[in-house]
């Protein structure tokens, strides 16, 4: 009975520190639901445990200005600096803003790019989280427009 | 099992380039059919992939990655020859593994 | 665009200043569109579908357990390099004008078994209709880069072309458009797409030379077939059925005005 007891409270504690984003990188990680579900940016940001960011020239996003179809958004996102722990691409005005969480090894280039939904124009950010717990952060608006019959 | 990826690994340098297409459907949930019922949420959670065998990338994914999701990383000390391995799972515990060879 | 526009001089430079102003700002969301159309040609999803088309060909399927190896789409059993850009075409074996899809068809019953009919009665993205699709897009991709050359040496050919522009003049439903209403002229567009005037040779990767594409923003896959029915939806005209003579027509017509224009298909499309 107390066995049981344990057990299950270790699992809580496990799925809450996974559900924070601080359960390591590399392990096979319980998917971030709590991030997933937040609205907005900071919110997002600090269900995955991290710092208050700061806007950073060492961060980029590349995107279109303007998306024909909010359907499919090429952006991709990069850091020059060594030590990124994870990129994570987010779209604050989408009704879940966490898009994707890339952890990063050293095995791989920290840049990756993908394509994203977008509910409306919105700010689009990239934000790397650093093995010194630092956040760090570019921006940049994308307008979707409603284009015409489709040809 | 799901349709299988595309991918293209091309060596540039000492480092190479994985260009994926993977075909899913990645359902957000917030949609409804003709009958007004919602559609449920169905799409890719985690993606890994590994060179030669060993892990290089994971990466977790929420609703608003695109349908048939395309996505570009960079492996570092790959060369022609080596072999790539992406792999995805989803909501419902479906999966996928697709291999390719960098050329 | 030009624009009449008569008034006195005064307010005719403000005009011109204005318009001048207005064309520029879409200008530079033309080059937003371009640069976003750019983007995502590395990685058309058309790839995939174009992977499952060209396992289909191969596979041994149906009731005759066969292949489509053996398909003649116009070029010889079998030769699928180059047959995109010189359909639709007579077939001597079928003694009628074919499209590509309904040519897949044709080839799918009398190789395979499978009930051609029942195919083309099946709604676009669902069992074999699906199929075709995929089938489609593998056979324009082996076309890439090509230029069209649809032939004209057959009188059936000709009867279509001139068959296909008459369609695509013809006013009916109940605001009487035509093809030609949105097509018949350079310089229109709907908000944001430019429509390319398909009475002549809209340039290379445009119009009839830019389908099969894969329309992000509803994931599906598109051959000509089901752009022609959404064309006819969007005219509020009854859907013309599938690989029927007045879609061929219209694709013998919009074909040999595209003759020298290179295809892009699979393209990437809103």
């Amino acid at each position: 009975m107390r066995r049981r007891m344990m057990l299950k409270r270790g699992a809580e504690v496990a799925a809450a520190l996974a559900a924070a984003g601080l359960w390591p990188a590399g392990a096979h990680a319980a998917w971030a639901q709590q991030a997933f579900d937040a609205k907005g940016f900071a919110e997002a940001l600090k269900a995955l445990g991290a710092r208050t960011p700061q806007e950073s020239k060492d961060v980029t996003l590349t995107g279109p200005d303007i998306a024909e179809n909010g359907a499919v958004v090429p952006v991709a996102c990069a850091c020059a600096l060594p030590g990124v722990k994870r990129l994570v691409l987010l779209v604050d005005k989408n009704p879940n803003t966490l898009a994707a969480v890339f952890d990063v090894s050293d095995a791989i280039e920290p840049q990756f790019a993908t394509r994203v939904k977008m509910a409306q124009t919105s700010n689009v950010y990239a934000v790397a989280l650093m093995d010194d717990g630092q956040a760090l952060f570019a921006q940049k608006e994308i307008k979707v427009t409603l284009g015409g019959c489709g040809g | 099992m799901a349709d299988p990826m595309r991918i293209r690994a091309q060596a540039q340098g000492d480092k190479a380039v994985v260009r994926v297409l993977m075909s899913h459907e990645m359902e957000t949930g917030q949609r409804k059919d003709s009958a007004g019922k919602t559609i449920p949420a169905w799409f890719i959670q985690e993606v890994t992939a590994s060179l030669n065998g060993s892990p290089v990338l994971t990466a977790q994914w929420g609703t608003a990655v695109s349908k048939n999701p395309f996505m570009q990383f960079t492996i570092r000390g790959a060369k022609a020859g080596d072999k790539v391995s992406v792999s995805w799972v989803d909501n419902r515990g479906d999966k996928r593994t697709d291999e390719a060879t960098v050329a | 665009m030009r624009r009449g526009l008569l008034v006195r001089s005064g307010a005719w430079a403000m005009a011109t200043l204005l318009a001048g102003a207005a064309a520029q700002a879409q200008k530079n969301t033309a080059d937003g569109i371009a640069e976003y159309r750019k983007m995502l040609e590395d990685g058309n999803p058309a790839d995939l579908f174009e992977a499952k088309g060209e396992a289909l060909w191969k596979q041994k399927r149906g009731p005759k357990n066969a292949s489509l190896e053996s398909c003649d789409l116009g070029k010889g059993p079998g030769v699928v390099k180059g047959a995109f850009v010189e359909l639709p075409r007579y077939f001597a074996d079928t003694a009628k004008v074919q499209d590509l899809e309904s040519r897949l068809v044709s080839c799918m019953q009398a190789l395979q078994g499978f009930d051609g009919a029942a195919i083309a009665g099946t709604p676009f993205g669902r069992g074999e209709q699906d199929n075709v699709t995929a089938l489609a897009t593998y056979v324009a991709a082996a076309s890439r880069g090509l230029r069209f050359s649809l032939p004209q040496g057959h009188p059936e050919e000709r009867r279509l072309y001139e068959v296909g522009k008459r369609v695509f003049y013809f006013r009916g439903g109940p605001y009487d458009f035509s093809c030609a209403s949105c097509h018949g002229e350079d310089g229109k567009r709907i908000r944001l797409q430019d429509l390319p005037n398909l009475t002549k040779n809209p340039g290379d990767g445009v119009g009839f030379a830019a389908w099969p594409a894969y329309r992000v923003s509803n994931g599906q896959m598109w051959g000509m077939q089901l752009r022609l029915n959404d064309c006819y939806r969007q005219q509020r005209f009854p859907y013309p059925g599938f690989g029927s003579e007045v879609t061929v027509a219209l694709g013998v017509y919009m074909g040999v005005n595209a003759k020298g224009a290179e295809s892009i298909a699979p393209a990437i499309k809103r």
